[in-house]
């Protein structure tokens, strides 16, 4: 007899297509967004309340009215902001961010300066975020509602409630000053030069030359600032991994591959975290910009050379075309972050792969 | 027309589990503690917190338990005056959060369509920066002031109560009794208030608490910026960054920075065990506990 | 008897949900347990296997040859479970992982337990899909569950449950969430599979249609404890127990329908709606 069951209609194992449209519709939403962003800081720096004018021209210069003229003109401020617009995207769009008044270059150099230095210092701090975050939130679920768990819920409350530059100072002061275990401030001992710049990451560049010396000092440069800055995420992450865990947990397919008699190591590296990993990947890319942001308060007290120092030196000077470029570039990696996010979906869960 | 009476008391229900918590516990005393410091900072306060009359830089002893800065102020004092700046303001900023994000939440669920699409977007925009630098740069363009710091981390708090709310009025909207009721011919705002409102509360009420902290370390990290509170105030963020320039006296900004940790690990311990308590999940782990 | 349970006892929290369950099953025999939902039937199952939920307490015993499963070591117990008692659950679209292909959802326990090398295990997954009747199983084997449709799933399950040839399976609610179309198919292919290996099957289900059509023994539960047992001619027509009776009286045109034979799929579906059991 014949089963009155409808055979899967035939089609081939690995379609690149669905997957395909739907890198396609984040894309777009991305440069969407992007574009928003580009209004938000242009509205932003329209909103100052000081005439820009007066910000760039020298006392004597403004009581004369015909170059007060010339030079709106000269900087298009005399046509509609809609028309301002235009020609400020159009800059963007060729790559110019305005001049920094504070160190009178383009914003564009400065933050290429500036931005490898940045993307090491999260970079390291968003694996240590990941390798621990995700470790102790395991832990937590699988000793749940035992002294670990708790421990780990009061260890985790306490990271995300620590004011970063506070917890920043403080690393500095005992670690640096008082014991001298660390090295100051910086990326790398000065009298050691340093590698030939290839990704711009001071660890990786000394491997890449093979210069030993240079990548400890980098990693031990490395190491208090990227804690630091870790702490909130580990915090966050561990509190989101435990829940996702537990919840996985509970589900009908763990409870079959416990009957089937797997190991429990199998079940819980391939059952669990497969499937945990989906909202943690979420989080981490959250994680990723509280990261970001926390760079802006860990910096200035490490004095390392990225965009965060950049952007606090900007803010306390009110260096308003520097603060932009940093929000804009800030939220393009943010955003291009969220693009990754998006693609490992697709690479972990087969369901957004193959329609 | 019925209501849910269900949804509408289940955090109420479930409190007195959450508050045998020691976690919750350890948050209210000390949240009462910082309330009861701020209230009453003037009498408890031993020195006036901007008189420069104290030796410099005194490490802490007698007479001064936390030390002086480096204008031979009272670090004690400037703490416990802290409270009455940050706190207020931060309980303002979260509240105000709350009602702005929550009604345009609520508007987006309740009307959808282009309502829906203009609130969620604009709140999409805001999640796209991190909110230390969107803060950063709203705070910059209106200039250094506590008041426009305020302004600035309201801008980034707002969306993700309009997220929460409309999500949760989504789900009651096609619900029953809602439905019932607008078929009886009952306005919009009726509706809202008497059935939406009281079933919304209860999960934006815990997110508030969990915000408090979010916001108190976005508004003392923007016045660390130089971004909010003016120098003499005695705001804790803008302490600890008095304390940079003079870090081998760790005092001057250990004690203000502890003040930030304790007040924030309060809300966040009372946050998190009351979001375990209406976590319909853990609930019911409690519940299996308690059988 | 091949696997016997005696004495059942399991408490959630110091609430009893079995209080003393007595159970046998037997090679070749399918062996139904009855009961509405929350009588302790799924329990039952799990607790065989040690998948008892968080937090809860079971004693008792549960023989398989010389073994007490409640006593046997974690590690030992692992070895029996998939190995010599597999089970399969109510609902195919949560019991299979939606990430892992078929392929090594049916792969990983029989390179465990049987120590298979990866080409003999893929063979007899592919030879086993066949079994249960999945068109196409060589493709199948590298698809992912969320590309079958219900009753292919259920099926998928069950090749999973057979891959180590068990001596005992427990079917918990295995057609409960399909639709009455696929429940005969896949009721029939567990009654072959039962005959053929021989196999001791307990088949929980709280739809006596679904249990009149392939059960050779029956027992029903109620409120933790089994009230009524027998074969399933005698339960199901002359029930000696009031439930027993009431449950009967439940069914549509109970009580005139004669039971079909174990060939005969019967009229499986006709049961009292559905309803969650979890």
């Amino acid at each position: 007899m014949p089963d009155k069951e409808d055979p899967p209609a035939p089609r081939p194992r690995r379609v690149a297509h669905p997957l395909a449209r739907f890198l396609i519709r984040r894309l777009l939403l991305a440069v969407l967004m992007a574009w928003g962003i580009t209004l938000v800081t242009f509205v932003l720096t329209n909103l100052v309340p000081g005439d820009p004018v007066a910000a760039n021209l020298g006392q004597r210069a403004l009581g004369d009215p015909a170059i007060v003229a010339q030079w709106r003109a000269e900087h298009g401020l005399d046509k509609p902001l809609w028309q301002q617009y235009l020609i400020h995207l159009q800059g963007l769009v060729q790559g110019d961010l305005g001049t920094s008044q504070q160190s009178h270059r383009p914003v564009a150099q400065d933050l290429a300066e500036y931005v490898p230095a940045t993307l090491e210092l999260a970079g390291a701090a968003i694996l240590v975020s990941l390798v621990l975050g995700v470790a102790f939130g395991v832990v937590a679920a699988l000793r749940r509602d035992r002294l670990p768990d708790h421990a780990l819920r009061v260890l985790s409350l306490v990271g995300i409630s620590v004011p970063t530059f506070w917890l920043a100072l403080v690393a500095f002061y005992v670690f640096f000053y008082r014991l001298q275990l660390t090295p100051g401030s910086g990326r790398v001992d000065a009298a050691l030069g340093s590698a030939p710049p290839v990704t711009g990451l001071q660890t990786v560049d000394a491997l890449l030359a093979g210069r030993w010396d240079i990548f400890s000092s980098a990693a031990g440069h490395l190491v208090t600032p990227a804690l630091v800055l870790a702490l909130y995420t580990i915090g966050l992450l561990t509190r989101f991994t435990r829940s996702a865990v537990l919840e996985v947990l509970g589900q009908d397919y763990v409870r079959a591959a416990r009957a089937k008699g797997l190991p429990g190591r199998t079940i819980l590296f391939r059952y669990v975290l497969r499937s945990a990993l989906v909202p943690i990947i979420t989080v981490a890319g959250l994680a990723f910009g509280s990261l970001l942001s926390g760079t802006v308060l860990v910096e200035a007290i490490f004095a390392w050379p990225g965009i965060g120092q950049y952007a606090y030196k900007s803010a306390t000077t009110l260096d308003l075309p520097a603060v932009m470029g940093v929000g804009l570039v800030v939220g393009v990696v943010y955003l291009v972050i969220n693009l990754i996010v998006d693609v490992l979906y697709g690479v972990i869960d087969p369901r957004v792969r193959l329609q | 027309m019925t209501r849910d009476p269900l949804a509408r008391r289940g955090l109420l229900r479930r409190l007195p589990e959450a508050w045998r918590q020691p976690l919750a516990v350890v948050g209210a005393v000390l949240a009462v503690a910082w309330i009861v410091v701020a209230l009453a900072a003037p009498v408890l306060a031993p020195h006036d917190p901007l008189a420069q009359d104290l030796p410099r830089l005194a490490a802490p002893g007698p007479g001064h338990w936390f030390g002086t800065d480096q204008l031979g102020r009272d670090i004690l004092s400037r703490v416990l005056h802290g409270a009455r700046v940050s706190i207020p303001l931060t309980l303002l900023l979260v509240t105000l959060s709350v009602l702005i994000g929550g009604l345009l939440g609520a508007c987006a669920g309740y009307f959808g369509r282009w309502v829906d699409e203009t609130i969620m977007r604009v709140a999409d925009l805001v999640f796209a920066f991190p909110t230390v630098i969107l803060a950063m740069v709203v705070a910059a363009a209106l200039g250094a002031s506590l008041g426009n710091a305020v302004l600035a981390v309201l801008v980034v708090a707002w969306p993700a109560y309009a997220r929460v709310t409309r999500g949760l009025v989504l789900g009651i909207r096609e619900r029953e009794f809602v439905l019932s009721g607008r078929l009886l011919g009952f306005s919009v705002w009726r509706s809202l208030r008497v059935d939406v409102l009281p079933n919304v509360t209860g999960p934006v009420l815990v997110l508030a608490t969990l915000d408090i902290g979010t916001a108190l370390l976005l508004l003392s990290g923007l016045s660390f910026l130089g971004l909010g509170a003016k120098p003499p105030s005695p705001e804790w963020g803008a302490m600890v960054a008095s304390g940079v320039e003079v870090f081998d006296s760790w005092w001057v900004a250990t004690f203000p920075g502890l003040a930030i940790l304790t007040v924030v690990l309060a809300f966040n311990f009372l946050g998190d065990t009351l979001r375990d308590a209406l976590d319909p999940r853990t609930a019911r782990a409690i519940k299996e506990r308690a059988l | 008897m091949t696997l016997e349970i005696s004495g059942l006892k399991v408490s959630i929290g110091g609430k009893e949900i079995l209080r003393g369950v007595d159970l046998g099953l037997a090679a070749g025999r399918v062996h139904g347990l009855a009961g509405e939902s929350g009588s302790g039937k799924t329990m039952t199952g799990l607790a065989v296997l040690g998948l008892l939920p968080h937090g809860a307490r079971a004693s008792g015993t549960v023989r398989l040859g010389e073994r007490d499963l409640l006593a046997l070591p974690a590690k030992e117990l692992n070895r029996v479970r998939g190995g010599e008692v597999a089970m399969v659950f109510q609902d195919p679209a949560t019991s299979l992982h939606p990430m892992l292909t078929i392929g090594r959802q049916l792969t990983e326990h029989m390179r465990h337990h049987l120590r298979l090398g990866r080409t003999e295990a893929k063979e007899r997954a592919v030879e086993l899909l066949g079994k249960v009747r999945i068109p196409g199983p060589a493709q199948a084997y590298g698809r992912f569950p969320h590309q079958f449709s219900g009753g292919m799933r259920q099926r998928i399950a069950i090749a999973i449950a057979l891959a180590c040839s068990p001596k005992v399976l427990i079917a918990d609610e295995p057609t409960t969430a399909l639709d009455v179309t696929v429940q005969a198919g896949v009721l029939r292919l567990l009654r072959g599979l039962c005959d053929e290996l021989g196999l001791a099957v307990l088949l929980v289900t709280h739809d006596l249609g679904v249990m009149s059509a392939v059960a050779d023994e029956v027992s029903v539960m109620k409120d933790g404890l089994v009230v009524e047992s027998g074969p399933r001619g005698r339960v199901l027509r002359e029930p000696a127990h009031a439930y027993t009776r009431s449950l009967l009286g439940s069914l549509p045109g109970a009580g005139t329908a004669e039971p079909g034979g174990p060939g005969d799929p019967g009229g499986p579906g006709a049961g009292p709606a559905p309803e969650g059991e979890r």
